[in-house]
């Protein structure tokens, strides 16, 4: 039981940042639900690679007996923090932009596209 | 060794050296610039149908990265294929090629239409990016690299969306869209995560192998096909898509229609080669049916009430993705029963995979018609323009013969690939195939509407000094038009070299899964 909570807790945080981008109003909260949203994934695939009692996978740093962990996960998790760097960053430039061109980062008021 | 085995990764390689290289190239001026991203695409045009033509002739192109032999896709010792692999089959190689054609389009129409704008070389390098992200979707055999061109294609498109960022509009467009793509992605790499922790592989052809189909499973692939159709605009999720299509400029427009038919190739390469045969005729075909027809008939509705002509096309784009949904459905429906796939499935998925094609080229070529308006007349409200068609003959020709192919018009390609998947998901129910003819009623009714108040008509004194688009706008308008006219004109060969091919390697699920596994499965 007690190995599964790294999974409850990822499906906690997904829930609760997808439920956050659908409630809040602040464009900087939904900023940041999408960061915990991609946080929560990011710890699932960390999860998945680890094995109880698990080595170091780097051949001269391993300890002793056990499996390694898995280091592919581990490249993954890399990889997709890197683009969520990226992702991150130009949200909060558009959520610059948008406050420069309608004065509020209001959801409601930011309504121009419609029909 | 022939230089031909390297095609799959000199598809990637040259778009991507394209975009490094543009901000040293601009530094040698504009002509240089422009040249460069003619250039670039045109090579990847080039590599595209060379690669095609390979894939045709002698079967699954394989790449493996960072290996000494090129297809050594297993190792000895190894049971599960470790390396990144390109993997191109006949239907891969065709959505590559049928995305260099938008994008080669794309870039030429831009040349002149984004002339005097300042931060081109950003345009430049981002532009050729996108091009990477959507080949690179198209041509992966791997579920994370397949993430990760997802995410590159939707960077590059949030930068161009809101490229005119001293606009409201095209800001809040370009958020709209990184949120809806961003929830979808992260749910896709949850689902793949998922497939991994499971299988302990990433390859799709080493994954379809191994698969039984579970609890897990289906989950997993309730969370693909939902954001894959998110990500393609189908019905509920669509919102994002007439908002970023209509903002963005429209060399780019053309460039995102091919973008988010990589997102539809990815969704059907999941259900046929990944899941294929074990995924049964229960649950998941008919969602991909019924997301189908909301997505044409609530397409198509909505877009008859507009007025702004790019919003308009946005609409009918969503409306189009539900024909393909439409025939891909019907495809996956009798996917494990024989009779059925021969007497009306196979049918289904060619007239999916024609519609692919077709829609890319007719709707490129109608984003950059409406482009070429906005253009001449600086505006996009239909209720503004009039008597257009004496200005600009030239584009009004070629916007007749892409209304035209949408609509589904006898001698163009578009009927060919509605009549299809008319026949074939008549066979499943008639009221499909009545939605869908509905759907395309009115869509005839929208592009008679948009024709006769952009271009017939008295001449309007607003428009007096309006004269025809530049000499690049026309030939990248020139190139789609003769693609479409190739199509429509010559529709046995098409069928038979083009159409065909790749259909079949899309349903030979054995045929994707031994070119990485060897023949023992």
């Amino acid at each position: 039981m007690i190995g599964n909570a790294p999974f409850f807790v990822v499906g906690l945080l997904f829930l609760w940042g997808l439920m956050a981008i659908f409630t809040q109003k602040n464009l900087i909260k939904i900023a940041m639900a999408i960061t915990i949203l991609g946080s929560s994934v990011n710890m699932f695939l960390v999860a998945l690679g680890y094995r109880t009692g698990g080595r170091v996978p780097i051949h001269f740093l391993e300890g002793d007996g056990g499996p390694m962990v898995l280091p592919t996960p581990q490249a993954m998790t890399l990889t997709a923090i890197v683009i969520a760097l990226a992702t991150t960053a130009l949200i909060l430039s558009l959520i610059m932009l948008i406050y420069r061109h309608y004065g509020t980062i209001n959801v409601d008021e930011v309504r121009r596209l419609r029909g | 060794m022939n230089w031909t085995d390297h095609l799959p990764a000199l598809l990637l390689a040259v778009p991507l050296l394209g975009a490094f290289v543009t901000p040293l190239v601009s530094l040698g001026g504009k002509m240089l610039r422009n040249t460069l991203l003619v250039v670039t695409t045109f090579v990847t045009l080039v590599i595209a149908f060379l690669l095609w033509k390979d894939v045709l002739v002698s079967g699954t192109a394989v790449y493996v990265m960072g290996e000494k032999v090129f297809n050594l896709t297993m190792p000895s010792g190894m049971k599960l294929p470790v390396r990144i692999i390109l993997e191109a089959d006949a239907f891969s190689a065709f959505m590559a090629l049928c995305g260099a054609i938008a994008s080669f389009a794309g870039a030429l129409f831009s040349l002149n239409y984004m002339e005097g704008f300042s931060g081109m070389k950003r345009y430049v390098s981002l532009y050729c990016l996108l091009t990477v992200g959507m080949l690179g979707m198209t041509i992966t055999g791997d579920l994370f690299n397949f993430f990760v061109f997802i995410e590159i294609a939707s960077i590059a498109s949030f930068g161009l969306i809101a490229f005119w960022r001293d606009k409201a509009e095209a800001v809040e467009a370009s958020f709209k869209y990184t949120l809806v793509s961003q929830v979808a992605s992260m749910v896709l790499l949850l689902a793949f995560g998922a497939l991994y922790g499971k299988y302990n592989a990433l390859n799709i052809a080493a994954i379809g192998s191994l698969l039984k189909f579970g609890f897990m499973e289906k989950i997993v692939l309730v969370f693909i096909v939902a954001s894959l159709a998110c990500k393609c605009g189908a019905f509920p999720m669509h919102m994002w898509l007439p908002d970023s299509y209509a903002e963005a400029p429209s060399g780019v427009s053309c460039l995102l229609v091919a973008v988010s038919q990589a997102s539809l190739y990815g969704l059907v390469r999941v259900c046929f080669s990944l899941y294929g045969v074990t995924m049964g005729a229960s649950f998941i075909p008919w969602v991909v049916i019924l997301l189908g027809l909301a997505s044409m008939f609530f397409g198509v509705t909505m877009a008859v009430v507009q007025h702004d002509i790019k919003r308009l096309m946005g609409y009918h784009s969503v409306s189009q993705v539900g024909y393909m949904l439409l025939g891909f459905g019907v495809g996956m429906l009798v996917l494990s029963d024989a009779k059925g796939m021969a007497d009306y499935g196979f049918a289904a998925i060619q007239g999916g995979v024609f519609h692919m094609f077709n829609y890319t080229m007719y709707k490129a070529l109608l984003f950059l018609a409406a482009g070429s308006l906005y253009y001449t007349t600086g505006k996009r409200d239909l209720n503004d323009m009039g008597g257009l068609a004496r200005k600009m003959p030239y584009t009004t020709f070629m916007f007749v013969i892409a209304a035209a192919a949408i609509a589904g018009l006898p001698p163009f390609n578009g009927f060919v690939s509605k009549l299809l998947i008319y026949e074939s998901s008549f066979a499943v129910h008639p009221s499909l195939a009545a939605i869908a003819l509905i759907s395309s009623v009115l869509t005839l009714a929208s592009f008679v509407k948009v024709f006769q108040t952009a271009f017939l008509g008295p001449e309007q004194n607003a428009f007096l000094s309006v004269r025809e688009v530049p000499s690049g706008m026309l030939a990248g308008m020139g190139v789609l038009t003769v693609v479409i006219l190739a199509v429509s004109l010559f529709p046995s060969i098409t069928m038979s070299y083009f159409v065909e091919p790749a259909s079949k390697a899309l349903v030979d699920q054995a045929g994707y899964i031994g070119a990485i596994m060897g023949g023992g499965m």
